[in-house]
């Protein structure tokens, strides 16, 4: 153990990366992480899906802390295997044992079948499966795929969305482990559009079958209202955006499934409108006095739900769309989002990469970009030499919100990324 | 006042991946700045063909969504076949390409019949043609778009080849083809959306329907200045 925390000083040091030392320890130990976080009282619980594991393993991480419970988690956004044997390596003592009651990790869904093989996890939440960097993964059906590997591999209990088909029909090949079930009313259904219901099939979309644990039963922008226990509980969320208060459902489902009975309710509804959003979440920066929304979209269904959870009036909208392999190198999924919703308020900016793609794209919706301007950090000081007091929302792709956050940090004191 | 025309959209359900829908929207919009009207029909399972369909569309699809649409085409094979010889324009997109050919042998061991509408066949492989293409065609100039397909696409004697590949794979990345032609139909493999990267394949299709709908077609000059910076800044982009 002592090699690999030698390693992750050194790195720290240097002010170097974060996968370093855990590269370093596979090649050490293999059977590390397993000998690790074997003893953990709660075990190994996983988050997996493809949009908002981030801010739902952040939801999770807090509810049980909040529950006084110790967590050993993977903020690092190096969401892989490596990652998390780094963020361990800080959380191990001089005797090599963790310290903590359970670990709650973020699996990417390319890289969770190898950590479940080598960790099988007590708990797994699976959230949901979108089009996503399909040219990663080349096909949606394989993503599921790999979701149901997790699930198999789970020992405790599974919890699943009811209401993502794909998620859902992972339950009846599970066998001998208890499944629970987050989910929507089916009277706030259509402000979920999934991928399948781009073309005309949201009017005969259902709820799924199964009875929810937790189910979300009302919201508006900043309060939401789940259902559990036959009883409703109204919470004010420091989280904005419908899908952000999905996500929270699927977290409260996770910690009733982890804790049981031991779930202090009080607590649990008092954490969690503390909680504040993930980076790049719909994470705000002020700078001089205008606040600057952050919001990360990925793929259609991402995008399209941020349309939907936000309103654009009042507010400066920008879109930065980068093709790099950690956006998507194809940009298709531009055309797969409607942008009606911008029309009355416009666009102020296209940026990135691709900002000329997203022109053309909103043409098509017969939306004209006051501006369009590649790179962003010009992007960035014309919106803010403007003279406009208007609050700024950037929708931005992964690498996108990089480089702003980046820039930013030039203009405002901005949180390390870390 | 004229009827709109109709714009056949096949299995938007199961066959809408990777931007497809951005050819039906482009169509539609090109066609209202046109100044025409037009108005789209989705097709789904167990539908019938308007008999007034002037332009067909179809896009891809996961395997699970083509092993779906596959029966269901076959019912209507002889109308599409029919109307394919009378010189309906279609578009056929990646999934709905392979099924516009004979045979598509999936790389799971799996036969799945098309119509024949296109004289090409399919043999699946398990390592997938993904990225960026830039093709060439006599008729459409440099054509642009993004692979994603496990299927390799071999043309018969019976179908052109849309466009020579320039960079990227296409049809099987051995001969360099990519799509295929018969008549007024054209199938390929390139998403993007392709139609609003490629606004001389949008307008000859629309050109072809409204020709043959009215004896005549008056395409306006559009403003391209948006689509000339995307295709621009597309011709720079790593594979
Ligand atoms: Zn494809």
């Amino acid at each position: 153990m002592l090699i690999g925390r030698a390693v992750r000083c050194a790195t720290r040091l240097r002010g170097g990366g974060t996968a370093l030392p855990g590269l370093v320890m596979e090649r050490i130990n293999p059977t590390f992480l397993s000998r690790v976080l074997a003893p953990l009282p709660h075990g190994v619980a996983v988050i997996s899906g493809t949009n908002g594991k981030t801010t739902t393993t952040r939801l999770v991480v807090e509810l049980l802390r909040g529950q006084g419970l110790q967590v050993l988690t993977n903020p690092s956004g190096s969401n892989f295997s490596r990652g998390v044997a780094s963020s361990l390596l800080g959380q191990v003592d001089a005797f090599g044992r963790l310290t903590a009651d359970i670990a709650v990790l973020e699996l990417d869904e390319a890289h969770g079948v190898r950590f479940v093989t080598d960790v099988r996890p007590r708990h797994s939440l699976l959230l949901n499966v979108f089009r996503d960097q399909l040219d990663r993964f080349g096909e949606i059906d394989s993503t599921a795929r790999l979701l149901h590997e997790i699930a198999l591999r789970t020992t405790g209990t599974v919890v699943l969305n009811r209401d993502d088909e794909r998620i859902a029909g992972i339950a009846s090949s599970i066998d001998g482990v208890p499944v629970r079930y987050f989910g929507v009313d089916a009277s706030l259904l259509d402000r979920f559009p999934g991928d399948d219901d781009l073309h005309g099939r949201g009017a005969d979309r259902r709820a799924g079958d199964a009875g929810a644990d937790v189910l979300l039963t009302a919201m508006d922008e900043h309060r939401a209202t789940f259902e559990f226990d036959g009883r409703r509980h109204t919470v004010d969320l420091r989280l904005s955006g419908s899908y952000n208060q999905l996500n929270a459902a699927a977290a409260l489902a996770f910690v009733r499934a982890v804790l049981g009975d031991e779930v202090d309710e009080q607590a649990l509804l008092r954490t969690l409108s503390d909680v504040t959003p993930a980076f790049g979440r719909g994470e705000v920066i002020t700078v001089g006095g205008r606040p600057i929304e952050l919001i990360l979209v990925k793929n259609p269904a991402g995008f399209r739900l941020a349309l939907e959870s936000f309103d654009p009036a009042g507010c400066a909208t920008v879109i930065a769309i980068n093709d790099h392999a950690n956006d998507s190198r194809d940009v298709s999924w531009l055309w797969d989002v409607e942008f009606d919703r911008l029309r009355r308020a416009g666009v102020e900016m296209v940026t990135g990469i691709r900002a000329a793609e997203m022109d053309l794209r909103l043409r098509y919706d017969d939306i004209h970009p006051v501006h369009v301007e590649a790179d962003p950090r010009r992007a960035l000081r014309a919106i803010l030499s403007s003279g406009s007091d208007l609050p700024v929302r950037i929708f931005c792709t992964y690498t996108a919100m990089l480089q702003l956050r980046r820039h930013l940090a030039t203009l405002a004191h901005v949180a390390r990324i870390d | 006042m004229t009827a709109p025309l109709r714009l056949v959209h096949l299995y938007p359900r199961e066959m809408n991946i990777y931007g497809d829908h951005g050819n039906v929207l482009t169509l539609l919009r090109r066609l209202e700045w046109h100044g025409y009207r037009a108005e789209v029909t989705a097709v789904h399972r167990g539908d019938r063909l308007p008999p007034d369909a002037d332009l067909l569309i179809g896009g891809g699809g996961q395997d699970s969504g083509q092993g779906l649409v596959e029966s269901d085409l076959l019912r209507l094979g002889p109308d599409l076949t029919a109307m394919a010889a009378d010189g309906t324009p279609m578009l056929m997109v990646c999934g709905l390409y392979q099924l516009f050919g004979h045979t598509f042998h999936t790389s799971s061991g799996r036969v799945l019949h098309g119509v024949g509408v296109l004289d090409i066949q399919t043999v699946g492989s398990p390592e997938r043609l993904i990225g960026n293409v830039v093709a060439v065609s006599e008729e459409f100039g440099q054509v642009i778009g993004y692979e994603n397909h496990s299927g390799r696409t071999t043309l018969g004697t019976g179908a052109a080849p849309l466009a020579r590949v320039a960079a990227g794979m296409g049809n099987n990345g051995s001969d360099r083809t990519e799509g295929a032609r018969y008549n007024n139909v054209i199938g390929t493999y390139l998403h993007g959306s392709l139609l609003p990267r490629n606004p001389t394949i949008a307008d000859h299709l629309i050109a072809t329907a409204l020709q043959r709908r009215f004896g005549s077609a008056n395409l306006r000059a559009l403003d391209e200045s948006s689509t000339g910076e995307a295709r621009r800044v597309a011709l720079t982009r790593p594979r």
